[in-house]
């Protein structure tokens, strides 16, 4: 564990120092402890790849006493396991205008556009945490085959629902917001709904996979959706 | 149920409260009053609880009209407010008739007005806030800034006014300021003795692409030496990050909750509520300070805003 003073009321929690799963288990099992039983100096938590940022109340502890207390709940917790992850199957329709950079992608990687397609789907991804905008789930990892960089040029608006590629890292956007994710396909089913329960269709540490469905069954399924 | 209608909605004029901070897990940032200072004050001298729920515009104020008599209080920047052509003051509690127009110009002064009133504006609450989230359309009045015939219904009075208003003297160690004092930021051995030189001796200039999400500045182009090698993490409040083309965005209240820029300083909690009042084409400074200082700091603004009376005239 390695702690850096991210801010006067922030303490980053290094708990690794390269992308891999055994850290974010480690970054999984601390989250949950502090969940489960909330320190009262308490303010925010903000997991990450390998890293956890916990926001307290400076009135009432400094970064030397959060350091102890996480230690304490770090060592409480080692024997503890995780639970199962839930596993979540979502419908994405690729290509066209669903996913306006499919075919592009494809090519840059001398790929057809269903071979990608292919790549994407069969691959179940690894929810490391929610960032960037209300549900914003991170997936990984993606195949080196088809791990795609960034637009040059971020989009203006990307539609809600969109799925994006950035690297190894995989995305469905909940809202319309700007992104410069490659986008190779669409969901009807709503990323972030204040009026479900949970919100998030995509929790940190679920399971998460991608099934191709039809331009006909989007529009079902859209149909059937309930507005958020 | 008495209300405030919207006659002329201003350039950005949303519902705020303190925010929903907690909710890190789900990418939800807390939102909240761009000067908290400010707003709670402005509850305060109306009698509400500090977070009850307030108007916050942006540079060029709106006008509204009371569909009952109310009891109201305006803080943070002067938008120059009057009622039938006479000039209304700040920081102090004024009572307004049904019927009543409250005519907001453009700032004289800082980025950030409120406008309170006793009982409250009442909209639906998303996490535990009233405050509008405009990325995603979430909270505050429909999730979005107020528009020409909103009707706002407003709640009941529940306490006494506690006092009349706050003379300027109480204000003065709440008054923006252009330096802003920081802590080092969690990347700040990746920058250079070079660039970290720069950084603290430079002036930056917050540009027109300055918003509630970040305040974007322009300054000396300096750069950190592992660029876009950094994981992606979670990102404080005031984390002044540096991006690929050198220029620093200073994350604020409607901020991405993580980031993988490199940070070489974070602005301390006592100054969060001032960049809220920064305007752009201000210059600023940055200060580096200790930890130590800075939450000593925080515990004197917390102490003084908590016992209000020592700050009512």
């Amino acid at each position: 564990m390695r702690f850096y003073p991210a801010s006067d009321q922030c303490m980053l929690v290094y708990l690794g120092e390269h992308i891999h799963l055994p850290a974010h288990q480690h970054v999984l099992q601390l989250f949950r402890q502090l969940q489960r039983r909330p320190p009262v100096w308490l303010r925010n938590l903000q997991p990450a790849y390998t890293s956890l940022m916990v926001t307290f109340d400076p009135c009432i502890v400094d970064h030397a006493a959060v350091e102890t207390a996480l230690r304490a709940y770090d060592h409480q917790h080692k024997t503890g396991r995780l639970r199962k992850p839930r596993l979540v199957r979502i419908p994405v329709c690729y290509g066209g205008e669903f996913g306006p950079d499919l075919a592009e992608a494809a090519r840059a990687v001398g790929l057809k556009p269903a071979q990608f397609v292919q790549v994407h789907s069969s691959r179940t991804y690894h929810a490391y945490f929610l960032g960037f905008a209300p549900g914003f789930a991170y997936l990984g990892d993606v195949p080196d085959q088809i791990a795609v960089p960034r637009l040059q040029t971020p989009r203006r608006a990307v539609a809600a629902g969109s799925i994006g590629i950035a690297g190894k890292q995989t995305a469905v956007y909940p809202f319309t917001t700007p992104g410069g994710w490659v986008l190779i396909g669409r969901t009807p089913v709503a990323v972030f709904c204040p009026h479900r329960k949970p919100m998030e269709l995509i929790s940190i540490g679920d399971q998460v996979k991608f099934r191709p469905i039809s331009p006909d069954e989007f529009r079902k399924l859209e149909a059937a959706c309930p507005p958020c | 149920m008495p209300s405030l209608l919207v006659d002329v909605p201003g350039l950005l004029t949303t519902v705020q409260d303190l925010g929903r901070p907690g909710y890190g897990a789900l990418g939800v940032s807390p939102s909240g009053a761009a000067d908290p200072v400010a707003f709670r004050l402005a509850n305060l001298l109306v009698g509400n609880a500090s977070n009850t729920p307030a108007l916050e515009m942006t540079l060029l104020g709106g006008s509204f009209v009371f569909s009952n008599s109310a009891h109201i209080a305006i803080t943070g920047a002067d938008f120059a407010p009057t009622i039938n052509g006479s000039s209304l003051e700040l920081w102090r509690v004024h009572k307004v008739s049904a019927g009543t127009k409250i005519v907001f110009g453009p700032t004289k002064d800082f980025a950030r007005c409120y406008l309170a009133v006793a009982g409250g504006v009442r909209v639906p609450l998303f996490l535990g806030s009233a405050s509008t989230h405009m990325l995603s359309g979430l909270g505050g009045f429909n999730g979005r800034a107020l528009r020409k015939g909103d009707v706002l219904p407003l709640g009941v009075p529940t306490e006494d006014l506690i006092s009349q208003r706050i003379p300027s003297a109480s204000l003065h160690t709440l008054w923006p300021r252009k330096v802003l004092r920081v802590t080092d930021g969690p990347q700040i051995d990746s920058f250079s003795e070079q660039a970290r030189h720069t950084f603290f001796r430079s002036k930056f200039r917050v540009t027109e692409q300055s918003d509630r999400t970040g305040l974007r500045l322009e300054g000396p182009a300096f750069r950190s030496n592992s660029d876009g090698e950094m994981i992606t993490e979670g990102v404080p409040l005031g984390a002044i990050q540096i991006t690929p083309s050198g220029q620093p965005i200073i994350l604020f209240v409607e901020q991405q909750t993580t980031g993988g820029y490199p940070k070489i300083a974070n602005v301390i909690g006592v100054d969060l509520h001032r960049l809220g009042q920064l305007r752009p084409r201000t210059d600023i400074r940055f200060e580096r300070i200790s930890l130590r200082v800075a939450r000593a700091l925080w515990i004197e603004q917390e102490r003084l805003l908590s016992h209000p009376r020592q700050l009512f005239a």
